[in-house]
């Protein structure tokens, strides 16, 4: 028995207890987690994801500022409905530059994993304004106000600086550019080449047809630019994930 | 990758042999001859100093406040 | 000397906090800082005032420390009621999308209402309920007094101070968007400040106790504190953008933020709301009913059980995502397996009652305590059954998800704080016993009948819209669009918040009561103090 009296030391000595109790709950996660950081095959290799263009990553933290999470998840699964209904279902790589992820929880609406390119910007702006004139049954409340604040990205090039600090790649060229690349985007008269240079696929429109840069217009360049990137040519399943 | 199979290795076999003999352990030391006595006196604790703290033991010299 | 010391670092963070509100960039950290400066500036004024006034030492080890524990039943009551009004208005915003107020755009819309709801029933009614039943737990298992001294109250006024500021910043737009731990990195950073603290307290206690056992109710305190500290710094790990701004950006990104997430997420479940709450029902009960816990073996065996599963299942909120399979699987297996010691747990709950059975009849306080215990039991078999990947297939996205949260955190959370309350608040202020029973009673059929109609409208809802979802016809076509979906699940809608507002009058019916408690209660003499009453 005197192996197992040793039970008693952990009945009577705090410290004991919690160490032990502490190394009880610190396995899990261990297990679980690291191996996700050095496994290659826990992030598909695939052609076409880049970082997000400062005016897209804007939109980004005004779509996690208003919670859209909550509602709308980013994270479609491949079951027939969900494919059929939202696009090919979603892959790790799609988010690998988003820190943090938005593959939400719920759906009180739709998933936009891929809502890019499905409707235009102005049923954007229609449907961000007032989403029942659209869509009777939505649930969704209305962000007309969004519209009215302008933005001059003074922030952005702080915000791509930080992002690669943890690890995302933008070089020293998307840095150091990064207020010029945040306001050509939204002007179709611009001189634009070297941010499409910089990001790949990025669109340049005035999204929400009104003169100025409003937190609409990054809203509506994050929208529609989600899951747009990869291309599906180079990706091929691995059945050993 | 090979720190990874090692550590994957490890953890499905030794460290879940140990894991499972600690919660055994447990199980067998809870079930252990004479425990129910201390068992029992352990499961008053709730109801013995509702009102205040108990006076300091007298060989305890590190009272302090 | 040490009140000098005090007032010269009060007086620094309230200068720096007005500095860096002045160069604030964003609206939520402007009132952020001006509301720590604020603090800081009202605890200046607290601690000047009792500066080099002659010093009574009185020795106060003979007596519980209680104040802190007042103030912690107060508080837990009020942002009870506060949390659940929240969710009973965004519950019908669901129903009725107008009350989203044009005039409240960007504050009073149900994505930044919705954090605000989830928090202030989490963090700070079970947070609050967890702190002040921890502190009267310890102290009468331990039979000690509070070990720190005032440090019990800096972890309660630190403690509000961060539901402020996380519940400010959510309105006004600082959020990081990871489920349950919403609050940017400023609050965080504090957050862990007090929790250390608290970990200190309660440790502290332990350490100095006359008992020579810890009794298992506090190992279950333990558990949750100490796993709480882990999984909040973990989480959280994020880099601020700039200290003059409340935006920060994770270190984590895509699969590996999902998995520490939801391994974050589904722990705050297992430890802040199980754990943590399985340390009241293992005191508050056997003290209700007037007899020992069950088996204390089975107690023992349980908390190891519990404690090393739990840590395991998060993934189970990941099927079918882009997370690797065996991560999945592995949590699948672990979620099973927890349905045991969570029985476990309850049968040593209800069986504590063997031999007092009558008492559910003649007492509506154990009646609340068995009830949440029941609950306890119901949720925690639906919990494995949903984490099943057939039948997440099907739960997962959808309003059942809503409904299990619900029942777990209404049925079980919510009743044993209320019976612990009931319990607590007549010997915290020295009261021959409750107002009135009949209250308690109104306020348990409230409830109940409240969470039964929240919970069924949301099985029918989730499984509805989960079935239309998936639903296609002979050509393989989709039947319903989505808005077909949200459409249809309108009367549930408004039934699960019509069981909201059934729940919430309960609430305010339990203030009240416990405020006549406070109030018109006959007193007894007090047998907390330092003089024992001859």
């Amino acid at each position: 028995m005197a192996l197992l009296d040793k039970h008693q030391i952990l009945e009577r000595n705090v410290t004991l207890l919690a160490i032990f109790a502490f190394l009880v709950v610190s396995i899990g996660g261990i297990v679980q987690i690291a191996p996700l950081f050095w496994l290659e095959n826990t992030i598909e290799d695939v052609e076409g994801m880049r970082p997000y263009s400062p005016l897209e990553l804007t939109g980004r933290d005004i779509y996690v500022r208003e919670g859209c999470y909550v509602c709308h998840s980013q994270m479609i699964r491949p079951m027939r409905d969900e494919v059929e209904r939202y696009g090919h279902y979603s892959l790790a790589a799609e988010s690998q530059y988003d820190h943090p992820f938005q593959w939400g929880s719920k759906r009180a609406g739709p998933d936009l994993a891929r809502v890019g390119g499905r409707y235009s910007d102005e049923w954007h702006v229609d449907h961000l304004k007032d989403p029942q004139s659209v869509v009777p049954e939505s649930l969704m409340p209305k962000y007309a106000f969004l519209a009215d604040r302008l933005i001059d990205g003074r922030y952005v090039g702080d915000l791509l600086k930080t992002h690669r600090f943890v690890g995302v790649p933008y070089d020293e060229a998307m840095i150091e550019n990064a207020v010029l690349d945040f306001k050509v985007q939204v002007d179709p008269d611009s001189d634009y080449d070297d941010m499409l240079e910089r990001y790949p696929g990025a669109q340049v429109r005035n999204f929400d047809g009104q003169p100025g840069i409003s937190e609409m217009d990054a809203l509506i360049a994050y929208l529609q630019m989600l899951g747009t990137l990869v291309d599906f040519s180079t990706f091929t399943p691995d059945a050993s994930r | 990758m090979e720190r990874y199979t090692f550590l994957r290795a490890f953890a499905d076999s030794w460290m879940l042999i140990v894991l499972f003999a600690f919660f055994v352990g447990v199980c067998f030391w809870v079930f252990r001859r004479g425990s129910k006595k201390s068992y029992d006196e352990q499961s008053k604790i709730p109801f013995r100093h509702e009102d205040k703290p108990a006076p300091p033991r007298a060989d305890d010299p590190s009272e302090e406040e | 000397m040490t009140n000098y010391v005090k007032l010269i670092l009060l007086g620094l963070i309230a200068f720096l906090a007005l500095i860096a509100a002045n160069y604030a960039r964003d609206l939520a950290y402007l009132v952020n800082a001006l509301t720590i400066a604020l603090a800081a500036g009202a605890a200046f004024l607290w601690v000047l005032r009792t500066t080099d006034e002659p010093a009574v030492r009185v020795d106060l080890s003979g007596e519980y420390m209680d104040g802190v524990i007042r103030a912690g039943a107060i508080a837990t009551a009020l942002w009870g009621v506060v949390g659940f009004l929240v969710g009973t208005f965004i519950a019908f915003q669901l129903a009725f999308p107008w009350l989203n107020f044009e005039s409240l755009q960007g504050i009073g819309n149900f994505g930044r209402l919705r954090p605000l709801h989830t928090s202030a029933v989490i963090f700070a009614f079970g947070g609050n309920a967890l702190i002040c039943t921890s502190f009267y737990v310890v102290q009468r298992t331990s039979a000690a007094r509070l070990w720190g001294g005032n440090l019990a109250w800096f972890v309660f006024w630190g403690y509000q101070l961060f539901i402020v500021l996380a519940a400010s910043g959510y309105l006004l737009g600082a959020t990081q968007s990871k489920e349950y731990a919403e609050p940017e990195w400023y609050a965080d950073l504090w957050l862990t400040v007090i929790w250390l603290s608290y970990l200190a307290v309660f440790l502290g206690t332990i350490v100095k106790r006359r008992e020579p056992h810890i009794y298992v109710a506090n190992w279950f305190y333990m558990a949750f504190i100490i796993t709480v500290a882990m999984l909040h710094v973990v989480n959280n790990l994020s880099i601020p953008v700039s200290i003059f701004g409340s935006k920060s950006v994770q270190v984590f990104s895509g699969v590996q933020d999902a998995m520490t997430q939801w391994w974050y997420g589904h722990n705050a479940v297992g430890f802040f709301l199980t754990a943590g709450f399985l340390g009241m029902m293992y005191y508050f009960v056997p003290k209700q009913a007037e007899r020992p816990v069950y088996s204390y073996k089975l107690s023992i065996i349980h908390f190891w059980a519990l404690i090393f599963i739990y840590i395991w299942a998060g993934p189970h909120h990941l099927h079918y995502t882009a997370l690797p399979d065996w991560a999945a699987t592995l949590g699948m297996v672990f979620s099973i397996v927890l349905w045991m010691p969570s029985w476990g747990g309850m049968i040593n709950g209800l069986m504590t009652l063997s031999g007092a059975w009558d008492k559910l009849r003649t007492d509506p306080i154990i009646r609340m305590m068995v009830i949440s215990i029941g609950f306890y039991g119901m949720s925690t078999f639906e919990g494995p059954m949903m984490s099943i990947r057939a039948v997440n297939s099907l739960s997962h996205y959808t309003d059942w998800t809503i409904g299990h949260v619900h029942s777990g955190a209404l049925g079980w959370n919510g009743m044993i704080t209320f019976g612990a309350l009931y319990f607590m608040v007549p010997r915290l202020w020295n009261r021959a016993g409750l107002y009135s029973l009949r209250l308690v009673s109104w306020h348990f059929w409230l409830a109940t009948i409240g969470i039964i109609l929240y919970a069924a409208s949301m099985w029918v809802s989730g499984i509805m819209e989960g079935l239309m979802w998936r639903e296609v016809d002979a050509n393989g076509f989709l039947v319903n669009s989505f808005a077909d979906t949200v459409a249809a699940k309108f009367p549930m809608n408004v039934v699960r918040g019509m069981g909201g507002v059934l729940f919430l009058a309960g609430g305010v019916v339990m203030c009240y009561n416990l405020y006549m408690t406070i109030r018109r209660s006959p007193i007894v003499e007090a047998t907390n103090s330092v003089v024992a009453a001859e």
